[in-house]
């Protein structure tokens, strides 16, 4: 729980992000994990809580997303994979063994209806869930989960555009890092971030994205 | 020795052929796709002067529930065969739409749908001793992922999909009438009426009503844009034969007749 992730909608892309801190208690045990999950082309996932039950979940969610796709031929669109997923959360947390896992759920749909009703340009529309351990399921355009939450939704109220490009996304991102690393005592410093868009998964060593995610936002008094 | 076929091993079963034969004299269902939906049409077959349809409901959504039925929110599927098969197929398909709904908060893909049916009437392909279902079906859907579409499934379980096709009784005559007047684009309006048209020239009987026939289109509400089933009711067909001028003459007697 003391992990923090965030997810930032912008124009035909979203962007997920999640620190790489595992531990216990208050002990930190390795800064190097990544808590990242890749279910589709078009579909990420972080996931943070109980060790073991986020992992154990994670792959449980990979597999059966990978088993629908060779089945039917296509990938589940985002929003019947978060509903699948919350329905998984939702089934384990009334049997003997619940999952403790926060999740979000970034991906872009690119169903035919998707590319039709969204910008044509833009290949199709980005989607983002909230989905915690009760089995909630919100559609939102921006989220966060964990001890991050209780800093970042004011400044994303603040500076949340939908219409942002990814340049202005990625330094969005970078303000509500730089206000945990300011504000958290618990503060986390290495982050895994994955973009997804039309094309699918970004690299996330895309050197542009990283000199983005590096730069320091210029702050303004505004 | 002398047994046709054996009941135990897994053959390609002559059952399935006796009921592909079974279907082909069943009432045809016409199909045809258009750019803005699909449509669907039914020949009921007349049993006979003497049955009682003072009682028949029109099943709460239109039709009245004999050969085009709802089996999901975004498809309509008509069926040609045995009907008590073929409702035992429906109820199957809309468990199989509501249980997807339930996992994925989404409706069925239409050819997941289909799917799910051949799955269940190929297994009756594979062991002895147990009849297939004698139903072939088309299911006229809509779904995000190829929007409007048209599939064909038989008792073997063999599915595909088509721009326009049909099934039953003189299902061979019909389908060249649709190949030959059948137009990639065409607009639901147009499609109402290459159905129509070709139904008044395959069906047995010379002068269509709501007595023989069923009718049913999927098209996508403008405001919402989700799809929209429309099954007609008897006085809707009626007034659709009308409009296309295909309906029963009153003064047709008096003309032969002079």
């Amino acid at each position: 729980m003391e992990c923090s992730s965030f997810g930032i909608i912008g124009k035909g892309y979203v962007l997920l992000a999640s620190d790489t801190t595992s531990g216990n208690s208050i002990v930190k045990m390795k800064t190097d994990e990544d808590k990242t999950k890749t279910l589709g082309q078009h579909l990420v996932m972080t996931y943070s809580g109980q060790p073991g039950d986020t992992v154990q979940f994670a792959e449980y969610v990979e597999r059966n997303l990978r088993l629908h796709q060779i089945r039917h031929h296509h990938e589940l669109r985002p929003a019947a994979a978060a509903a699948w997923i919350r329905r998984s959360v939702a089934d384990a947390l009334r049997s003997r063994s619940p999952y403790a896992v926060n999740l979000l759920v970034g991906g872009f749909d690119t169903s035919v209806t998707a590319i039709k009703e969204g910008q044509e340009e833009l290949g199709g529309t980005p989607k983002l869930y909230w989905i915690d351990y009760f089995g909630t399921l919100a559609d939102v355009p921006f989220a966060a989960h964990g001890y991050g939450s209780y800093f970042v939704f004011g400044l994303l109220d603040r500076y949340h555009d939908p219409n942002a490009s990814l340049e202005e996304g990625l330094v969005t991102l970078r303000r509500c890092i730089d206000e945990l690393s300011k504000r958290l005592n618990a503060a986390q410093s290495n982050y895994r971030v994955k973009v997804v868009d039309k094309d699918g998964l970004q690299p996330s060593f895309n050197p542009v994205m990283l000199a983005l995610l590096h730069q320091r936002p210029t702050l303004q008094d505004d | 020795m002398a047994r046709r076929y054996d009941s135990r091993t897994t053959i390609f079963s002559p059952e399935v052929e006796y009921a592909m034969e079974a279907i082909s004299h069943a009432g045809s269902v016409l199909g045809v796709l258009a750019k803005d939906g699909v449509v669907l049409a039914a020949e009921k077959k007349v049993t006979g002067k003497l049955l009682d349809l003072s009682g028949a409901t029109t099943g709460g959504y239109g039709g009245s529930g004999e050969k085009i039925f709802l089996l999901n929110s975004n498809v309509v599927a008509g069926v040609a065969g045995f009907t008590a098969d073929a409702m035992s197929l429906v109820n199957y398909a809309r468990q199989s739409a509501q249980r997807h709904l339930l996992s994925y908060n989404e409706d069925i893909p239409v050819e997941q749908l289909a799917q799910s049916l051949c799955d269940l009437k190929q297994g009756y392909t594979q062991f002895g001793g147990l009849r297939p279902f004698g139903v072939s079906l088309l299911y006229a859907g809509w779904d995000p992922h190829y929007q409007f579409q048209l599939y064909h499934s038989d008792p073997s379980g063999n599915y595909s999909g088509w721009k326009a096709t049909c099934i039953g009784a003189n299902s061979g005559t019909a389908q060249s009438l649709l190949k030959q007047d059948y137009k990639d684009d065409i607009s639901i309006e147009e499609a109402i009426e290459l159905v129509l048209k070709t139904m008044s020239k395959t069906m047995d009987s010379t002068t269509l009503g709501s007595e023989k026939l069923e009718f049913a289109t999927l098209t996508l509400d403008p405001i919402t844009k989700s799809p929209r089933a429309k099954i007609y009711r008897p006085a809707e067909v009626d007034a659709l034969l009308k409009k296309h001028d295909l309906a029963k003459k009153e003064d047709d007697v008096e003309m032969s007749a002079s």
